[in-house]
């Protein structure tokens, strides 16, 4: 298990760098950071002066090795666009945008956990065809698009909730319920996958045969066990939502991290951009990695391969 | 019709049936939604169009410009002249007050203006304080301003976006604490600043009484940054925002249908043209042949373009220049009607009768640059879209490796030709056309105080620039905007809504 966990931790590590690397050089060849921080009609004199006030004009490998080397010192740098420290940007947008993927990731459980166990106790009944078509809905439309559906009943139609912004609760539930419809659809699958095999086994069987009533046998024994895919794959899955956040948080003008990416984007804000995708994939590769180790000290099978 | 389109009409079709819960003329405030984030609200550290409108709510500029009439007046200064071509003394105002009290003086506008006009202070909108040398005071009420060469235009500037600063605040906060609570001498004043989210001020009760901007009237007022268009239209819908700025034309097509809503659009000093590489490094060989150019212009049915993609409140231009800019005139330039054939016989007298490739670069208006691409197709120049963002699309151009390029000017609504033309044409990193009788006639208009030089100079620039056709200018831009209907709101030219203007029925 030892010897796993540090090539498993290598490993992650290596890829943490490697994106590091990557997020460096291909946002650096999007567009030139000075004329995009010069703004409109900026003249040729006034571009090269700023390319030598933010320092530019030196190799691009002194500005990575620069850039990482006072990233794992905690330094993030100065946001050429919000004139601020990167870091305190940063963990002032993070709140938001982990507040948004948690309730999305509760509210995509809550549908997802029992219309999957409905799905499997009724498997190829019309409850079943239900389920599998909402998860296809669900798969198939782009959230922006469910997201509008959402703006236009919820608060254009009936007006009980505000549109946009994040200052109360009420922001969030649209958000919410778009972001989490989403990701819902795989864990749905999931549980009804899981709760047919687990439903088919001896031990559930036995419970039957033991004269158990049918919420406990599903509740207690089976569930329990068809849930232990679902924690792996929430892992996964939460990643997803911190990334996958930037379309719902710029239609909704949530003031989150991917609402700071868009912007950041949009104003060519190279140390904003590049920090957020450097640690949204190290959240990413960190929470592979965890789903990893977890994996592998429930099933010893897959660390011997 | 994409899924956007199709939710936005849905979303007008269900608005029309419902009556909205108007927020704003209940308790006479106003809720404003923009595009565009200011995380920095110190007008001298954006180069955002929002920062702009809020500079001029918080913060009053020494001279003001009526936007009707373009005539200047006085706002904290009484009384300016120049003394010799570099040189503006400036009577200023007195009992004017800042928001925190402080009295308005002369210690102000120096501190302001020499600060801003240091490079290492690092002002973001170098263009509009890089002419400024410095500011002196010759009394408590009296400064004189020195130009680093002659600058006619220096007037529009005190106009526009040179605001001034309180000079003790300033020096103890600096940037960036005037960007977390700013203060100034404007009509409203901050209550609180959410940093990205929203930016809440109120009106100024101790406003002074002189100012040509008036009184404000709403009490509160809030700026709102959603950068979703169909987000900022659902707003407008359902009455969480009282105006809204930037919805598209086929936007507010649909919400003139909504008996809520009212839209406005108007024109804005902003121009429309291609901008074309016809120095000897193009990487476009025909466009060197003035020929080929003037055919480009034959082939683009621009009065179509207007009234059925631009829309309301744009208009045809024949010179590179906005027209009311001083200075812009199209008198003696040639006209290019459109004229597909004399396009085509044009093309084949300079020896390409089967049309040629070209890449077209856009980054904004993609219907109005694709109608281009089909203008251009019917006469056999076969135009190849690349569409990109602004800044790359701005650097492909410099550098060359664009031929052809659709783009805008707004001139930072400075109304003088010196904030255009010379911008494409006096040998500046944007200029790929390279012609030094039209640098030479520029350059004089750019520098000489007298306005009847200034005029003459500019217009015989601007005639040979279209004798060579070496862009080719289109169209102005009509800004669109959605508002309460109930809101008395004027659109003007230079961009700025003024909410110390409006008031409710």
């Amino acid at each position: 298990m030892l010897t796993y966990t540090a090539k498993r931790i290598g490993l992650a590590l290596l890829v943490a760098l490697a994106v590091s690397a990557l997020a460096f050089l291909a946002l650096r060849a999007s567009g030139d950071v000075a004329i995009a921080l010069a703004g409109e009609g900026a003249r040729a004199e006034d571009i090269e002066n700023i390319r030598k006030i933010y320092g530019l004009d030196r190799p691009l490998v002194v500005q990575y090795v620069e850039w990482l080397w006072n990233m794992l010192r905690g330094d993030f740098g100065q946001s050429l666009y919000f004139k601020t420290d990167v870091l305190s940007l940063v963990l002032d947008k993070l709140p938001t945008t982990l507040y948004l993927a948690l309730f999305s990731l509760i509210f995509s459980l809550a549908i997802s956990v029992p219309l999957g166990v409905l799905a499997a106790v009724y498997p190829n009944s019309w409850i079943d065809r239900t389920c599998l078509t909402l998860a296809v809905v669900g798969q198939a439309m782009p959230n922006f698009f469910f997201a509008l559906i959402l703006v236009m009943v919820l608060a254009v139609w009936f007006h009980l909730l505000p549109v946009s912004g994040s200052e109360t609760w009420a922001h969030f539930v649209m958000p919410t319920i778009a972001l989490g419809y989403y990701v819902a659809p795989p864990f749905m699958r999931l549980v009804r996958a899981g709760m047919i095999e687990v439903l088919a086994s001896d031990y559930v069987r036995t419970a039957r045969a033991k004269g158990l009533s049918a919420a406990s046998i599903i509740g207690k024994h089976a569930l329990r066990n068809a849930l232990v895919p679902i924690v792996a794959l929430a892992a996964v899955q939460l990643g997803y939502l911190l990334g996958g956040s930037v379309v719902i948080e710029t239609i909704f003008a949530l003031d989150g991290l991917g609402y700071l990416a868009f912007t950041s984007i949009t104003h060519l804000d190279i140390p904003v951009t590049q920090s957020i995708v450097a640690l949204l994939s190290f959240v990413y590769v960190g929470l592979t990695l965890a789903a990893d180790l977890a994996n592998a000290w429930l099933d010893p099978r897959i660390r011997v391969g | 019709m994409n899924g956007k389109m199709l939710g936005a009409a849905a979303l007008v079709a269900v608005a029309a049936l419902t009556s909205p819960a108007w927020a704003g003329k209940k308790d006479n405030s106003l809720h404003f939604a923009d595009p565009q984030v200011l995380e920095n609200v110190d007008p001298y550290f954006n180069s955002v169009r929002i920062g702009v409108i809020v500079g001029q709510h918080i913060w009053d500029t020494l001279i003001y410009r009526d936007p009707e009439t373009n005539e200047y007046k006085g706002l904290l200064a009484t009384s300016w002249k120049w003394v010799d071509d570099k040189t503006i003394e400036l009577e200023l105002r007195k009992g004017v007050k800042f928001h925190n009290g402080a009295t308005f003086n002369a210690d102000d506008v120096v501190y302001t203006l020499n600060f801003v006009s240091k490079p290492e202070n690092k002002v973001i909108t170098q263009q509009n304080v890089n002419w400024i040398d410095h500011a002196e005071k010759l009394d408590d009420y009296k400064v004189r301003i020195v130009t680093k060469r002659p600058f006619p235009a220096a007037l529009e500037y005190l106009a526009g976006p040179v605001i001034i600063h309180p000079h003790e605040y300033y020096a103890k906060v600096g940037p960036k604490g005037m960007s977390e609570k700013p203060l100034g001498t404007g009509p409203y004043r901050l209550v609180e600043n959410a940093m990205g989210k929203y930016l809440r001020l109120e009106r100024n009760p101790d406003y002074f009484k002189d100012s040509p901007k008036g009184q404000p009237k709403i009490e509160k007022l809030e700026f709102r940054f959603i950068p979703d268009p169909q987000t900022r239209m659902a707003e407008v819908l359902s009455g969480g925002i009282d105006l809204a700025r930037q919805l598209t034309a086929d936007q507010i097509e649909q919400l003139r249908a909504v008996p809520s809503v009212q839209v406005v659009s108007g024109e804005i000093m902003r121009f429309v043209f291609l901008q074309l590489n016809s120095t000897e490094n193009t990487p476009a060989a025909p466009l060197r042949d003035v020929r080929v150019r003037k055919a480009i212009l034959h082939a683009i049915n621009r009065e179509g373009m207007v009234k059925s993609i631009v829309g309301e409140g744009s208009r045809v231009i024949n010179v590179m220049c906005f027209p009311s800019q001083f200075g812009c005139s199209d008198e003696g330039a040639p006209r290019y009607p459109y004229d597909p054939a004399k396009a085509k016989a044009l093309l084949k007298e300079a020896g390409y009768p089967n049309g040629f490739d070209i890449d077209l670069y856009g980054f904004q208006d993609r219907n109005q640059t694709e109608a281009m691409v089909a203008f251009l197709g019917a006469v056999g120049i076969r135009a190849n879209l690349r569409w990109s963002q602004y800044a790359a699309v701005r650097e492909a151009m410099r550098s060359g490796k664009a031929p052809l390029s659709h783009q805008s000017w707004g001139s930072f609504s400075i109304n003088d030709v010196s904030a255009s033309t010379p911008v494409f044409f006096k040998f500046t990193p944007d200029d790929v056309t390279r012609d030094a009788e039209v640098r030479d006639l520029l350059e004089r208009g750019d520098t000489s105080i007298d306005p009847k030089v200034r005029k003459e100079a500019y217009g015989k620039a601007l005639k040979r620039i279209a004798e060579q056709a070496y862009a080719i200018p289109l169209y102005t831009l009509p800004a669109l905007y959605a508002a309460n209907k109930d809101l008395v709101f004027k659109a003007y030219r230079d961009e700025i809504p003024r909410v110390w203007e409006m008031s409710y029925k």
